[in-house]
């Protein structure tokens, strides 16, 4: 007990003194953006700002708002889409197996753990022959198809969970494949695809690789313009850190709306079955 | 399902045709994402593997066969080398930290402390944000003349972060100096401080799904706190820490994305891993075929992780 009594407190200063650490860009992101440019000298980092300035803001939007709409338009679209294969899929994976079933969809799953570099040479060469290179709807194609695997099964986790007995009575009464997916499954799956698809727009919006290497210039979705903001050497540290914040803001609103289900789609990635 | 079948199989005449005509849907919904994956994932896996044994290393493709070249050469690279020492050592670097913060807050959380809730998503939020947010920021925090160092100068200590060029315990080896490069100390701090919260998560998962009474029991037996987690939670949470590993380890090997806005490969290389190489080589070089290799090697490299994962996985359950 007396352990118990003197671990408490410690315990507190250890969690506050990690949540310290944790919050410290966010306040150095915070306070730098909200600096005028004359008090971006690099021995003032840490202090706060002596009026608010919200002009660094106003620059990085202006260069970024091209930018940010192509990330809407890209993710929205592959979010639904992929989210729609993954529950088909899912749904045939779940409770319509067959011989084989289970080895095609460890076969699919190996897709999602794949580096991305082993398949890039031939994606690019197929997109510049599909018509698709450099747009916002060959950037959707590519998320949808390697967006399959871990939708897939996120899906069929969730419908394993849904009691055969279920399917078996609406069977009786006269339904059939697609009533079974469409007054059963779907009604039933709801916050599945709420978990799916905060995941999804969560990913896509953070992706790094296929959008600079599938876009250029006017295309590129928010993260690449970021990047290429910070690799400017003329570019201010205030308009480098209000354009991180405003990049990040969607998927942290996400986090901090819905946090729940992002854990709930981070642990159904790792824990399978 | 079994059930399923033997039902219809009783009323055989009227159901075999509806029987049949679902399992025709069947196909139809998992046909598209099927076939995507087998052209998408496995063909152009081959495709890639192909490309990397040819001579196509200039901006006109040129598939004539070059045999294990493109791969000999890598090897005997100083840049590639540079690579798989410091692929090696910031995975096993990362993989440590991550599960020692992860397991260690989740065991201080786990004492049903007031405030738990805001605690937890301090530690989860890094993981809602890009790597390139988190390399842009850390860039900055970790900047020599800036940043952190601004406290730590007044302790009269001065890293140079990300921009230092030693080698720690280093010996020479082949081309290079085999040693953990001080530089990628610099980015493991940032890789941490991203993805703490994963292993945080599973562990704490992992701590509730401890029945109490478990250890209620061994508190009668008289056994401390310290060796209830010892004896007892720990075992128990062997297979999230597996989990753990394989998932940091395929994210470690094949990361890209917060060291190319973090650092880029760096001095003599201190910060280069497979993934900027083969971005750099083939999209800005042209070395196809060269890129080819080095993205083989690294979905080998991930393979001999996830393969095995896979297959225990799958086999657990049936």
């Amino acid at each position: 007990m007396v352990i118990r009594a003197f671990t408490k407190p410690a315990s507190y200063f250890v969690l506050i003194a990690v949540s310290l650490f944790f919050l410290m860009p966010v306040y150095v992101m915070i306070i730098t953006s909200l600096k005028p440019l004359d008090e971006i000298t690099l021995d003032q980092m840490w202090t706060l700002p002596s009026s608010l300035d919200f002009s660094s803001y106003g620059e990085a939007f202006s260069k970024l708002a091209p930018n940010l709409m192509n990330s809407f338009y890209l993710v929205i679209p592959a979010t639904l889409l992929s989210a729609l294969l993954g529950a088909m899929s899912g749904y045939v994976l779940s409770k319509w197996r067959f011989r084989g079933s289970e080895i095609l969809f460890t076969l699919m799953l190996f897709g999602m753990f794949i580096p991305y570099q082993s398949i890039l040479i031939p994606l690019i060469q197929f997109l510049r022959e599909a018509g698709l290179y450099n747009s916002i709807p060959g950037l959707i194609f590519v998320h949808v198809v390697y967006g399959i695997p871990i939708t897939t099964l996120m899906f069929r986790n969730f419908y394993v969970n849904i009691p055969d007995e279920m399917i078996e009575s609406a069977k009786i009464d006269g339904a059939n494949f697609l009533g079974v997916f469409r007054h059963i499954m779907i009604p039933l799956s709801v916050s599945g695809f709420v978990v799916v698809a905060i995941w999804q727009f969560t990913n896509i919006w953070n992706e790094f690789l296929f959008a600079v290497t599938i876009t250029t210039a006017d295309q590129q979705p928010v993260m690449v313009a970021l990047q290429n903001l910070s690799g400017s050497q003329i570019v201010q540290w205030n308009v480098q850190m209000a354009g991180a914040l405003v990049a990040a803001l969607p998927t942290l609103l996400v986090y901090i709306l819905l946090g729940k289900y992002f854990v709930r789609g981070l642990l159904a990635g790792s824990v399978k079955g | 399902m079994e059930a399923v079948r033997k039902e219809t199989a009783k009323g055989e005449k009227t159901s075999k045709k509806s029987y049949s005509s679902d399992q025709w849907m069947a196909l139809a919904f998992l046909l598209p994402s099927f076939l995507l994956i087998v052209i998408f994932v496995y063909g152009f896996i081959g495709w890639t593997g192909y490309v990397s044994l040819s001579n196509w290393n200039s901006l006109i493709p040129d598939f004539s066969f070059a045999g294990l070249k493109n791969y000999v050469y890598l090897f005997s690279d100083f840049r590639f080398q540079a690579d798989l020492r410091n692929t090696f050592f910031f995975t096993i670097l990362f993989i440590g930290l991550v599960i020692l913060f992860g397991l260690s807050l989740a065991i201080l959380l786990d004492q049903k402390l007031k405030g738990e809730s805001i605690f937890r998503n301090i530690f989860f939020f890094p993981m809602a944000l890009s790597f390139v947010v988190t390399g842009v920021v850390w860039q900055w925090l970790l900047n020599p003349s800036t940043g952190i160092n601004l406290f730590l100068n007044t302790f009269g200590i001065t890293p140079k972060w990300y921009t230092d060029t030693t080698i720690l315990a280093g010996f020479q080896w082949g081309q290079i100096e085999f040693g953990l490069p001080a530089a990628l100390i610099a980015v493991g701090i940032a890789a941490v401080w991203q993805m703490t919260g994963f292993s945080l998560a599973m562990y704490i998962a992992g701590l509730r799904a401890i029945p109490d009474e478990t250890r209620e029991a061994a508190r009668m037996d008289g056994a401390s706190e310290f060796q209830i987690y010892r004896q007892i939670i720990l075992p128990q949470l062997r297979p999230i820490t597996v989990s753990v590993i394989i998932i940091m380890a395929h994210i470690s090997l094949k990361i890209f994305d917060l060291i190319y806005s973090m650092t880029g490969p760096g001095a003599n290389f201190v910060t280069d891993v497979p993934g900027v190489y083969m971005f750099e080589t083939t999209f800005r070089g042209n070395y196809y075929a060269n890129g080819a290799a080095i993205a083989m090697i690294m979905l080998i490299s991930v393979a001999v992780f996830m393969v095995p994962y896979l297959l225990n996985n799958r086999k657990g359950e049936a």
